[in-house]
């Protein structure tokens, strides 16, 4: 059994391989000329990585992340948000794979039709692991100076947390 | 700005670590973690090297050209001063295009070409230009027509209709991104050399 989406990534490499022969590329050396660019860009990424999976996964550890979830429980109600999806909220600029876990986690207990299911997914669609986009991709250039990098896609960040209760409201009913 | 989070993470750890008893914890996470970070970077390349080398083919067959200016009456409002045949504005273009689809593995080794081909033309030495940020900002803020990844796991723990939430997202990721803009859009402004 497949779907349509299984289907893309494959109709996208043999599209764009077809429309290389038509065009009359040897494709075969161009796609390695390409993929010896990408070892590079691999490599330039890699202390970044480390940098930002060692620090997440020791405050994941650290057990910081419920003193904190805590914490914010008061505002997260007075925006609509249920206290079960604070630490999804905190740890999805963060962490990827974090995130991911607690959103199945809160799929499995509240299942994903419920009120609690639909923000977790509309929060975890429509952004993304912040702080390891801005290192990755920071980090194959020289830019030391980020300047307002970071205020910018937090604000993004918390304006679709707040955007993502506030629609399913709407949208789907509580 | 990394250097906080990065400093800021790991001084919340250590206090938070001692606070509630976890000190063994963090500190076998921090061991672990960093080979987590050199796993994670294998199986990463290895994609990042198969779309590093099917956009090489897209571009010599000048593919990324076409889709670019499909995209340019979008692109030049969000970037402003990039001439419209340059490299850069190609690769955010295809960039762009690999979000939208939700091929977030395709999506990361074209952003990372594209800053370094922002870096080049606008010969930015250690600070960011007002481009690159933007181009990170839309990065940070998912932009996806289908969510895939999210509807395969609303299927797994049985949905009655796994896209139901579609609608919500788009909504919400398109206030996001704007409010992002925007907020460069108030800092550039403070700054009137800025480019």
């Amino acid at each position: 059994m497949w779907t349509f989406s299984d289907l893309i990534i494959p109709l996208i490499i043999s599209g764009i391989l077809i429309y290389g022969l038509y065009r009359g590329i040897d494709v075969f050396n161009i796609f390695i000329k390409g993929a010896k660019q990408g070892i590079g860009i691999s490599l330039k990424i890699v202390a970044p990585l480390v940098a930002l999976i060692t620090s997440v996964g020791m405050f994941k550890a650290s057990g910081g992340l419920d003193v904190i979830s805590n914490a914010l429980e008061p505002i997260g109600r007075l925006l609509f948000l249920p206290t079960e999806l604070i630490p999804l909220a905190i740890l999805r600029p963060i962490s990827g794979s974090g995130a991911l876990v607690i959103f199945e986690n809160i799929l499995k207990d509240f299942g994903p039709d419920s009120f609690v299911g639909r923000v977790a997914s509309v929060m975890q669609g429509s952004t993304e692991t912040t702080f390891y986009t801005i290192a990755v991709y920071y980090g194959a250039t020289k830019v030391i100076k980020t300047r307002y990098t970071l205020a910018a896609s937090l604000t993004a960040d918390i304006v679709g947390f707040i955007i993502s209760g506030i629609s399913v409201y709407f949208l789907l009913g509580s | 700005m990394m250097k906080w989070v990065f400093t800021g993470l790991i001084f919340l750890s250590v206090i938070f670590g001692i606070l509630t008893g976890r000190v063994r914890e963090v500190s076998s996470a921090a061991m672990k973690e960093s080979s987590n970070a050199i796993n994670l970077i294998i199986s990463l390349m290895g994609s990042i090297c198969l779309w590093s080398g099917i956009m090489k083919i897209a571009e010599d067959s000048k593919l990324t050209g076409k889709i670019s200016n499909l995209l340019y009456p979008i692109t030049k409002f969000i970037f402003k001063g990039l001439k419209k045949d340059s490299k850069a504005l190609k690769t955010i273009s295809m960039n762009m295009t690999a979000n939208l689809m939700g091929l977030g593995n395709a999506a990361t080794p074209l952003g990372i070409k594209a800053m370094k081909e922002l870096e080049d033309e606008e010969k930015s030495s250690s600070t960011a230009t007002k481009n690159m940020i933007t181009f990170v900002v839309l990065n940070t803020a998912s932009i996806q027509l289908v969510p895939t990844t999210i509807a395969f796991i609303r299927q797994k723990y049985n949905a009655v209709s796994p896209l139901d939430i579609l609608p919500a997202i788009l909504i919400t990721s398109m206030v996001s991104v704007i409010s992002g803009l925007l907020v460069i859009k108030i800092f550039s402004c403070f700054k009137s050399k800025d480019k």
